[in-house]
């Protein structure tokens, strides 16, 4: 035992005085979480709306008013014109452009029919789907306030609720992706890593030539990481509940124990593939591409599982992170317990023994 | 008692396509300083990683403090000391917290065997709080001898423990073996330096994977069969190559500032004056032909397959 707790004081050694490493270790969980936080939000923020009004009457001045109130638009509220429209979508001066004809009021009131354009950009499909997406269902509210200030009974009203994510914030979609991203990288590069690097070095052989069990020494490489990793973690929930105002609606301890059960299974991957490569830049090469590419395909916070074609959702199963995403999902948005999550759990559970063994049976007692 | 035992130890690799070691058989003493001596690529490393547990023989077996090198290696690892050929301490660990941390690894504590290094360590005692990785290369040998002696092993495996050190650590290096041999501790040491094999007990003289001889230095200097002569000129190079188109030269070897000859026909006053007369005559001035006691280098030149 005494063995053991002074390999791993080693490895603690090792870490803190490479400062390369531990600029990687911690500064990467804060970049990745600023970077898929704020900037690679596709939320839409003060979107330039070019509204080009030839009626400006009661209803459109009331429209415009409606869409400027929610924080999506910046209402450009000029004397624009057909040409001085198309210029500035070509500059690129606004997302889209809301036109309402001559007489819109007055259509509305006596034909019941009345027609509003949106033009939306669509270099950029998704932000114009959703521009349109918005500025249509500010419409819609519009028409429903009129009607039961009329009186007219509203055939159908659909109420649409957001559960979870009322505010439709990306974060809540990202921070779990970047919690399974970022454990799964650090887990599995530092470990297979560290472990080559002694062979490499030539430090394995003295280590083999010792009474120390080599198993041993692989289990002791994985604790300091285990710890370090939680850190990150701790790191990461912090920075999403303070800076992303992100809470967290389950149990803090549930999120903690599932989340240690997965990175024993991304470090028992990381032993893995330090038994079958023999320089750092293979296992580097093999934990970053074959690691990283998969958790952001298959995860599901970049692409939806369900819609990609089956032989590639069967491949997804393999990706231990989109179990993960899916525990810390319903764990941490929808504030579910175990009893929700516990099939998920159990996979990843064996997922590491599977790994585990595997390890131990490719685990070289020799050098060659 | 025989501390290490090869029987037709042989070793290769890439499917057989490169022979490390043929059908090498050794014995080693308890308590015997013996040395490997051979050039790069002989096969001096494979056979220490064979009796230090680290590779398979293809066949043969070996045995190490009387356990079997396959079925007993962790007997035979908690057993013996291993320095391998290249520095292989943690560079990013301090001199102590290396010593200590190969120390708990097998085991004991620094204190325990501390009179059994405490000549060594002495030496690097000042730079204790060094990184390893920021050692001269000769500080870094002792460093690994010191991690290698902690747990005091029965036998030492030193591969190559003086290439790339400097000529006055490796003297002190291997004053230290020899009190570490007094302490009973058998050892073996390979080395590419042929001046080294006189100061171990008994050598083995490797080349291409095979043993040519085994002896101790003094009886395989005794074994050479020529008389030897060094000689030496203005011009080396021209001499060489003058010496190397003579009939009555065996062999000529260039030796720092001599080249070593033996004669075809014994060495006659005669056939050596008529020599040096021709090489006069080639132009050689300032020559000077004496007979010399054949170190270890000229045996193994001579024991080397043609």
């Amino acid at each position: 035992m005494k063995q053991f707790l002074t390999f791993v004081r080693k490895e603690f050694y090792h870490v803190f005085r490479d400062r390369k490493t531990l600029l990687l270790l911690f500064g990467m969980p804060v970049m990745q979480i600023v970077l898929f936080g704020f900037a690679l939000s596709n939320e839409i923020k003060n979107a330039r709306v070019a509204v080009y009004d030839l009626a400006n009457d009661a209803a459109s001045r009331r429209i415009i008013e409606k869409m400027e109130g929610g924080g999506k638009f910046e209402m450009e509220r000029k004397a624009w014109n057909r040409e001085g429209v198309e210029q500035a979508f070509r500059e690129g001066k606004v997302k889209m452009a809301v036109v309402f004809p001559a007489g819109f009021d007055d259509d509305l009131s006596h034909l019941n029919h009345a027609q509003v354009q949106l033009i939306a950009d669509a270099s950029d499909p998704n932000t114009a789907n959703t521009l349109v997406n918005y500025a249509s269902a500010i419409i819609m509210d519009y028409q429903r306030e009129r009607m039961q200030a009329a009186a007219i009974p509203v055939p159908v009203s659909t109420e649409v609720r957001m559960i979870y994510n009322p505010e439709l914030k990306s974060v809540t979609n990202f921070v779990p992706g970047v919690m399974a991203l970022i454990l799964l990288l650090i887990c599995v590069l530092m470990t297979s890593v560290s472990i080559v690097k002694e062979k490499e070095l030539g430090t394995m052989e003295v280590l083999l030539v010792s009474p120390f069990h080599p198993l041993l020494v692989i289990i002791s490489k994985a604790v300091p990481y285990f710890f370090l990793s939680l850190i990150n973690l701790t790191v990461i929930l912090i920075l999403s509940v303070t800076l992303m105002g992100m809470p967290i609606a389950g149990s803090l301890w549930l999120l903690y124990g599932v989340s240690s059960i997965f990175i024993m299974a991304a470090l028992s991957l990381g032993l893995f593939i330090s038994n079958v490569t023999h320089s750092q830049e293979a296992a580097m090469l093999i934990s970053l591409l074959g690691m990283l590419i998969p958790t952001l395909l298959f995860t599901g916070f970049m692409f939806p599982i369900e819609n990609m074609p089956l032989p590639l959702q069967v491949i997804s199963n393999i990706v231990i992170s989109k179990w993960y995403y899916i525990i810390v999902k319903s764990v941490m948005i929808k504030g579910l317990g175990l009893a929700a999550v516990w099939k998920e759990t159990l996979i990843l559970v064996f997922i590491t023994v599977l790994l585990l063994t595997m390890s131990a049976r490719t685990f070289k007692n020799r050098l060659a | 008692m025989k501390d290490v035992v090869l029987e037709h130890i042989t070793k290769s690799y890439n499917k057989g396509a490169v022979r490390a070691v043929e059908d090498v058989s050794l014995e080693v003493d308890k308590g015997e300083l013996f040395g490997l001596i051979g050039p790069d690529g002989a096969g001096k490393t494979s056979i220490f990683r064979i009796l230090t547990t680290l590779l398979l023989a293809d066949s043969g077996s070996a045995a190490v403090h009387g356990f079997d090198v396959v079925k007993d290696f962790r007997a035979i690892r908690s057993r013996v000391g291993y320095m391998p050929g290249r520095f292989s301490l943690y560079q990013d660990l301090t001199v102590e917290e290396n010593l200590s941390f190969f120390a708990t690894v097998f085991n004991t504590s620094i204190q325990e065997n501390y009179d059994l290094i405490k000549d060594i360590y002495e030496h690097i005692e000042p730079f204790k709080k060094r990184r390893a990785g920021k050692l001269s290369g000769g500080m870094k040998q002792k460093l690994a001898l010191c991690c290698a002696l902690i747990h005091r092993p029965e036998v030492l495996f030193l591969d190559e423990p003086t290439t790339g050190v400097d000529a006055v650590s490796r003297k002190e290096f291997w004053g230290m073996l020899r009190r570490l041999k007094e302490q009973g501790i058998t050892i073996l040491v390979s080395t590419p330096y042929m001046d080294e094999a006189t100061l171990c007990e008994r050598i083995a003289l490797i080349q291409n994977g095979r043993i040519m001889s085994v002896e101790t230095p003094d009886n395989i200097i005794a074994s050479y069969p020529h008389a030897l002569y060094a000689i030496r000129s203005e011009n080396m190079n021209a001499l060489l190559h003058d010496l190397r188109r003579a009939g009555e030269v065996a062999s000529s070897h260039s030796f720092g500032d001599h080249h070593h000859i033996t004669f075809r026909a014994g060495g006659e006053e005669a056939v050596q004056q008529n020599l040096l007369q021709r090489l006069r005559e080639a132009g050689h001035r300032e020559l000077s032909l004496q007979p010399i006691r054949p170190t270890i280098e000229d045996c193994f030149i001579q024991q080397m397959p043609a």
